[in-house]
């Protein structure tokens, strides 16, 4: 069966048990589909397979049996037009900001003549992302004072904006968020949900880099972004659906719709507060 | 090391020396600007080319230790597979006191260069080896997934990821066995040869009783031994500078 043109991600069947565990599957006979566009937030208590679910999205995991689709086709290894950004420890410590950041343009240029074109699964990255975007994108997120620095030295925050830049950079069409402020202070954390907000209304468009040299703009829809979180404020402010998933095995994608989300005013209004407390009775009530 | 510190360093054992000297009062124990008159009288007359035969022996085995140790260490480091067929192995032969083969490498390699840099090129290989392989273990697999999900393959892996990560801990590995690596040199040297420092001071100048002579060499086995930490101080500087940097 085709899959549906608007279809970012369609998961059928999935069963996935850990082969080194011997345990019981984390998923069985799951089912769940996500439009491109869309952005989700996947929220459940720990060991629920919420990290498992992203790594079969990223290609890093595979199913027992089911199927994981991106974009139509399976992910037997990463695709490189899917960003992912973890919670910590993804930025090279012996590479400056500037360097991680370029990193994607490094592994670019090493798979050099390798690399097919168009956004479909695409194993190796661009090979046409240059300099100028990297420091494109280091002004957007506004670490741009800090590219000589090394991870070492600069906040977590910065540490979170320098890989998002690099997942930008690499213009994804699906960008996947595994608890990516939880290591964060509170307002650190709300600056940059707030940061993700604005960026998948930007990059719908194109990278800062590209944009001033008037190149054509090579993606008509937002960025489609699955983030999984911890936290019921976050999953209630960035994600227009919300996947709440139970403790293992997941049979079934337990969907609450939160139209509202993803927009920068979206915390002072009273549905805000009220989606939170919904959200919670939800997950409690499971 | 600032070099202000290093020269203070050097005077006050220098100081040191010259006062043992003065108390032994002895010609086993000349003072130190003896020596050094006999270290510059010394260098054009042999030490010299002993000092740069030794020299080349030592760093050609470090070349060909890190050569192959790194290169094998990242192997078993990231694959379990080939990590599983290999550890035993190299379990049992990392703790064997490598120059108890000496005897054997002289008789199959013979009395030149090739039996000292083998036997030093041994010791080296397994400290490096074992360092490298823990640390291509220990990387955390939220880097490598991080790094996969741009798109790098294996290669890549290899070339961004493992090897960058490592060089410290295998920078680290040289700088431990430097010492060992120059008194084996010394040991390996001090027979069945007729070049090198180790001979130098064993058989040119304490088989005749020449101490002025024979502390010459010391001093020159010091300073190869000493270049060779700051040659290691360097390349750590240049090759993993985000170590030095401050918060």
């Amino acid at each position: 069966m085709m899959p549906s043109a608007h279809a970012m991600l369609q998961i059928e069947d999935l069963v996935f048990a850990y082969p080194e565990g011997g345990q019981a599957p984390v998923f069985d006979g799951f089912t769940w589909q996500v439009n491109a566009g869309e952005s989700w937030a996947v929220i459940g208590p720990s060991g629920c397979g919420k990290s498992t679910l992203l790594y079969l999205i990223a290609g890093l995991r595979q199913p027992t049996s089911g199927r994981v689709l991106v974009d139509g086709q399976r992910v037997p290894r990463p695709r490189a037009s899917t960003g992912l950004i973890l919670q910590d420890y993804g930025l090279l410590p012996w590479a400056t900001v500037w360097e991680n950041v370029a990193l994607v343009m490094r592994i670019g240029r090493f798979y050099r003549g390798k690399a097919g074109s168009g956004l479909g699964l695409r194993p190796y990255p661009r090979e046409d992302i240059t300099a100028r975007q990297v420091d494109g994108w280091l002004a957007r997120l506004g670490i741009e004072n800090l590219r000589d620095k090394y991870p070492g030295q600069i906040s977590g925050g910065q540490r979170q904006r320098t890989a998002i830049a690099r997942s930008l950079l690499q213009q994804p069409n699906l960008l996947l968020m595994d608890e990516p402020f939880a290591s964060l202070d509170a307002l650190t954390r709300e600056d940059l949900q707030q940061l993700i907000v604005d960026l998948r209304r930007e990059t719908g468009v194109t990278p800062p880099g590209a944009s001033a040299r008037g190149e054509a703009l090579d993606r008509r829809e937002g960025v489609t972004t699955v983030i999984v979180t911890h936290n019921i404020e976050e999953a209630v402010f960035l994600g227009q659906h919300i996947l709440a998933l139970d403790h293992a095995p997941n049979t079934s994608a337990h969907v609450i719709e939160n139209p509202e989300a993803a927009h920068a005013a979206y915390r002072d209004q009273p549905t805000y507060l009220q989606k939170c407390t919904e959200l919670r009775s939800a997950l409690t009530s499971r | 090391m600032r070099r202000r510190d290093l020269m203070l360093g050097t005077v006050s054992l220098a100081g040191a020396w010259a006062l043992l000297a003065w108390l032994v009062h002895s010609p086993v124990l000349p003072g130190p600007v003896e020596v050094l008159r006999a270290f510059i009288r010394e260098v054009p007359r042999g030490l010299g080319r002993h000092f740069l035969v030794s020299g080349w022996r030592v760093i050609a085995s470090i070349a060909l230790s890190m050569a192959l140790a790194v290169p094998a260490g990242l192997l078993l480091g990231q694959s379990p597979r080939l990590n599983r067929i290999f550890a035993p192995i190299i379990y049992i032969l990392y703790p064997i006191p490598k120059i108890v083969f000496l005897p054997i490498i002289l008789l199959l390699l013979g009395i030149g260069n090739a039996s000292k840099v083998f036997i030093i090129f041994l010791i080296l290989f397994f400290q490096v080896l074992v360092v490298v392989g823990d640390q291509a273990r220990a990387l955390r697999p939220e880097l490598i997934y991080s790094v996969r999900s741009l798109g790098a393959g294996r290669r890549a892996l290899f070339r961004l990821v493992y090897l960058p990560a490592t060089i410290p801990a295998a920078l680290t590995a040289l700088r431990i066995s430097v010492g060992t690596a120059i008194a084996v040199l010394f040991f390996a040297e001090s027979f069945a040869t007729t070049s090198g420092l180790g001979y130098y001071i064993i058989v040119e100048s304490w088989g005749r009783l020449a101490y002025p002579e024979m502390y010459a060499g010391v001093l020159a086995m010091s300073i190869l031994g000493l270049l060779l930490y700051f040659i290691v101080d360097l390349m750590e500087r240049r090759l993993a500078p985000w170590m030095f940097v401050k918060d």
